[in-house]
């Protein structure tokens, strides 16, 4: 290559609010349920059944667009987007188009090469569409309306990333923001954070934008990072070659990792967007900008903050811990139960980490209550366990949220303190190693180390440690 | 007196008093519209056993004294893009042949609350597309008052059946004219309500910005007290508004002194027909020796109000419609090759030419490159049509006009030249692009005896004052009995075999939506 380039990134991100009923209709959201359970005429596009706005879903979009520094649009509108499609049951999308609720607002991401701030184009609030489910073995399909109308916003970024790592950073940042204020778990996997790649690439140092390509179907962080890997490669490889680039949409094909062409600028469809005469326009005063204002949680920056000053802790453990709107809630939850945020944090980032690092979970996935950690620290503070024990414990509550106390009792995990059957035991132990003991005698200090492993696991792991130490020493002299 | 004689408000009088019962009122129904079905062509559904069951037991419930409303036991028929749960709603399409909602517009729920009877659907122009019901999957609707006529739209079906004493009053809709044009050319009184005031949940939608629903009687007073039971703040209908002064009957007062009457020069001039002006006139001499203040004025932009309505409804349109395509419920080509192909031909076999005109003119409208130029123009045209009746109501408290330019033309005449069918609308369409209340008062008969109709235009939220007009005009009216009790020789014909067969199945309570 002889060439230098540079690619151009976007990002179209569709965010699955979190709100009880649907956007236009008093159907559940939940996820799940029996085909076509959570439905009635609106979310089916039944005739003469007409959308009324969930007021949750504005205060949603608007407390995003506050936290992304968009500018609210006080008098924003609803519009229908026109295409034929049977997950779409009225064949239109009601969408916004031509006056969105938040525009102009940018995040601050931080990579290896520093801090940039990447802006928002617009945010604007839509209706999910159902689901079609294909008959495997005849030809046919069915749709599933559960979904549809379910609340949605997309956001829109101005095209200013420059690499893999620029986009998931504004991903995981976008992602945080949108967890700390309750608006969505956004879960990629499950389909409540969605992201399509808007793409080209050019030589470094022109100013004049490649043509785009949009990728599809990227269900996660990684999926993200390899599609535009290769989707930079396959541009770069039709410019080596004389070639142009076709502006179209694809679909990545994660396992195969390559892309394939979806539909081309050409069959694009004219949407024939229009404003929705079944809808009134939002009007958002002052006083609901303030009230959705006032009422945003604490957000990481000053978490981050108050970790370090409150609690006293390092700010890389306040860094890790912020990462998860879920980690910090777990963190705090259990800090205040138990009162040691020192132990809840320690906890937390040694073993809580090692463990979703062994098996390739993520902070969100943590499952476990913050009572049982706060039980598990009371019990090590009290000296009723010792740490192995209570490792071994930390493991049962991570994996399958166990009561540590009730544990502790049914398996007669107790740390045993009681110094005669402690003496009765070394006193064995040293019986049995006569050779350990002349080591000992020979000025081997390491020999007493392996009499108190012994001993310790004579114990099954529950004698104090602190005090087989200081008996070993004291017998092995008189023996 | 026959019963089929009786207005709304005075059947209903009569059942309260224990002089007649419900059931009696609706085996009179039936009757009449038995023997008047064959030569008219109104209803699309008739519901003869739920009709008798349901009169049974509101009778019951009015024996108790649980039912107190002006309406209790009053046979209605309701136009058929009004969803009533477990009947059929066609819209008089082929495309929703077999459609039988789960649920029921608001306004008909706020008849069934008040103890109204309904006895079925009547016919309609295609989704309301057209101004003489005839662009029907089920047949043209005829005027009683000459068979070889059209009875207008698309409210037609509503209409005939009023002035033929087939029900005692009806519901309608009107996007365009379609309760006021055939009310006119059938000799009813028609009441469009200010947008909003009646709420539009479970009326299948033509043109969203501009529908209302609204009551089709025999006079004034049946409609004031119709409107008052079918207006209601509906939070289901984002459009719907909240309103305090929706007491209507209290309007029922002889009396117009003082009253500033304006009429529009221009809706006097080119294309009206001259029986018609005299006639209008004629009404408003009567309401001026009332003690009402008539003077002429320039109504502005009359002339943009057609082209911008077209675009405006067959835009809304083009889009509303598109959820008929076969997948879920209604007409489905029986031979196909892939989801498109079943769109396709299910929706080129479902819809007939006048709904495809108009869907098509809104799809191009709406187009990217058109949108501009024909859709955001003709959003501006409604915007300014607004604001010059806005001043218009600075002077005047109700404006007067014929309801259309003619009396009912003859069956065929208006289809074969669609642009002629679409300015007939010339009077009643402005009054929907500003969401004003119009009122049709039936103030004549040309010499071929056909009825002419007295439009009253009132400010937005200001019915009472049509009320009122309407109400003294009616008192001084030339002719007193509008509606025909017309005797009808029983044919006894079946439908033409190639329409979609009329349904007079018992209504179903249960069952799946677009399954008989």
């Amino acid at each position: 290559m002889s060439k230098r380039y540079e690619m151009v990134i976007g990002l179209e991100v569709h965010v699955e609010l979190d709100t009880k009923t649907k956007i236009f209709c008093a159907c559940s959201t939940k996820f799940g349920g029996a085909p076509n359970t959570h439905t009635c005429p609106v979310c089916m596009g039944m005739p003469g059944a007409l959308p009324v706005l969930n007021k949750q879903v504005v205060e949603h979009a608007l407390a995003v667009g506050l936290a992304t520094n968009c500018r609210i649009d006080q008098y924003c509108k609803f519009d229908r987007k026109n295409y034929f499609y049977p997950d779409n049951p009225q064949n239109y999308q009601i969408s916004q188009l031509y006056q969105p609720i938040c525009r102009d607002g940018y995040v601050e991401i931080e990579t290896e090469e520093g801090k940039k701030q990447i802006g928002i184009h617009e945010i604007h609030m839509e209706e999910d569409a159902g689901k079609l489910i294909h008959d495997q073995w005849e030809e046919r399909s069915f749709v599933d309306y559960n979904r549809s109308g379910v609340p949605l916003i997309e956001i829109v970024s101005e095209p200013d990333m420059r690499s893999a790592e620029e986009a998931v950073a504004y991903l995981e940042k976008l992602r945080m923001i949108i967890q700390y204020l309750g608006a969505s778990d956004c879960k990629l996997q499950e389909g409540s954070m969605r992201a399509d790649v808007n793409l080209s690439v050019r030589e470094a140092g022109t100013e004049e934008l490649g043509t785009r390509t949009e990728m599809k179907n990227l269900n996660s962080f990684k999926a993200i990072t390899r599609a535009i890997q290769g989707e930079r490669e396959r541009q770069i490889d039709i410019l080596e070659s004389g070639g142009k680039v076709v502006q179209e949409t694809r679909r990545w094909d994660d396992v195969k990792g390559t892309s394939r062409a979806m539909r081309s600028k050409e069959d694009a469809q004219d949407y024939r967007y229009f404003p929705d005469p079944d809808l009134v326009p939002v009007e958002i005063s002052d006083a609901w900008i303030e009230r959705v204002r006032a009422a945003q949680p604490e957000m990481r920056e000053e978490k981050l903050v108050r970790y370090q000053t409150e609690f006293g802790l390092p700010e890389y453990d306040a860094k890790i811990l912020t990462s998860s709107k879920h980690l910090a809630d777990l963190f705090e939850a259990a800090t205040a139960i138990c009162e040691r945020p020192k132990e809840v944090s320690n906890w937390l980032m040694v073993e809580g980490m090692r463990l979703l690092k062994e098996q390739e979970k993520d902070a969100d996935e943590l499952s476990f209550s913050p009572e049982n950690l706060a039980k598990l620290i009371r019990l090590v503070e009290g000296d009723v366990i010792n740490r192995t024990v209570a490792k071994g414990l930390f493991e049962e509550i991570f994996t399958s949220d166990i009561d540590p106390e009730q544990a502790v009792e049914e398996k007669g995990l107790r740390m045993v303190n009681d110094e005669d059957a402690l003496v009765r035991a070394i006193k064995e132990i040293i019986a049995s190693n006569p050779q350990s003991v002349q080591d000992f005698k020979n000025g081997k200090e390491k020999a007493a180390g392996f009499l108190v492993g012994q001993t310790m696991r004579a114990m099954k792991g529950k004698a104090d440690p602190g005090m087989v130490n200081r008996l070993v020493q004291t017998l092995l002299r008189e023996a | 007196m026959s019963i089929l004689d009786q207005t709304a408000v005075g059947l209903g009088k009569q059942i309260q008093a224990g002089e007649l019962t419900a059931v009696e009122a609706v085996e009179a129904s039936l009757a009449q519209i038995r023997a008047a079905e064959d030569h008219m062509n109104a209803f699309v559904t008739i519901d003869e056993e739920g009709a008798l069951e349901q009169a049974r037991k509101i009778q019951a419930r009015i024996q108790a004294g649980e039912l107190t409303s002006p309406l209790a036991g009053v046979p209605v028929a309701i136009k058929d893009n009004l969803c009533i749960k477990g009947m059929r709603t066609t819209c008089s399409s082929k495309i929703l042949y077999n459609f039988v909602p789960t649920y029921t517009a608001e306004a008909v729920l706020n008849l069934e609350k008040a103890g109204a009877v309904i006895l079925g659907k009547t016919n309609m122009d295609e989704f309301a597309m057209g101004s003489t019901t005839e662009t029907s999957a089920f047949g043209p609707t005829k005027n009683p008052w000459d068979l070889e006529h059209v009875p207008g739209g698309s409210s037609g079906g509503s209409c005939a059946a009023v002035a033929a004493n087939a029900c005692f009053y009806a519901l309608g809709s009107d996007t365009g004219g379609s309760i006021r044009q055939p009310s006119s050319f059938c000799g009813v009184t028609g009441l469009k309500p200010t947008y909003g005031t009646v709420s539009r949940y479970g009326l299948i939608a033509y043109g969203s910005s501009l529908d209302q629903i609204g009551p089709i009687a025999k006079d004034v007073t049946d409609c004031a007290a119709i409107l008052e039971t079918i207006a209601s703040y509906d939070p289901k209908d984002s459009t719907s508004v909240k309103r305090e002064d929706m007491d209507f009957t209290s309007a029922l007062v002889d009396d117009v002194k003082g009253m500033r009457i304006g009429i529009p020069r221009g809706y006097l001039s080119a294309g009206l027909d001259e029986e018609v002006k005299a006639a209008v006139l004629g009404a408003v001499e009567v309401l001026k020796e009332k003690g009402a203040v008539v003077e002429e004025f320039d109504l502005s932009l009359v002339e943009y109000a057609i082209p911008a309505y077209y675009v405006i409804a067959s835009a809304e349109a083009s889009s509303n419609l598109a959820r008929f395509d076969g997948v879920k419920y209604g007409y489905r080509a029986e031979a196909y090759e892939g989801l498109h192909d079943m769109y396709k031909k299910s929706r080129s076999q479902g819809f007939g030419p006048e709904v495809k005109r108009r869907i098509m003119l809104g799809s191009f409208v709406l187009s990217s490159g058109y949108y501009d130029a024909y859709y955001l123009k003709a959003l501006r045209t409604k915007a300014l049509i607004k604001a010059a009746f806005d001043q218009a109501f600075a002077s005047y408290d109700v404006i007067v006009s014929p309801a259309a330019p003619f009396t009912a033309p003859k069956l065929g005449a208006s289809l074969c030249d669609p642009i002629k069918m679409y300015l007939g609308d010339i009077y009643t369409i402005s009054v929907n692009l500003a969401g004003l209340p119009g009122l049709t008062v039936p103030c004549g008969l040309d010499s071929k005896g056909l009825p002419i109709g007295l439009q009253l235009i009132g400010d937005r939220y200001k019915e009472k004052e049509l009320i009122r007009a309407g109400f003294a005009f009616e008192q001084s009216r030339s002719y007193k009995s509008p509606a025909l009790a017309k005797e009808w020789e029983v044919r006894g014909q079946g439908p033409a075999a190639d329409r979609p067969e009329k349904w007079t199945g018992h209504r179903k309570t249960a069952g799946p939506a677009g399954k008989e």
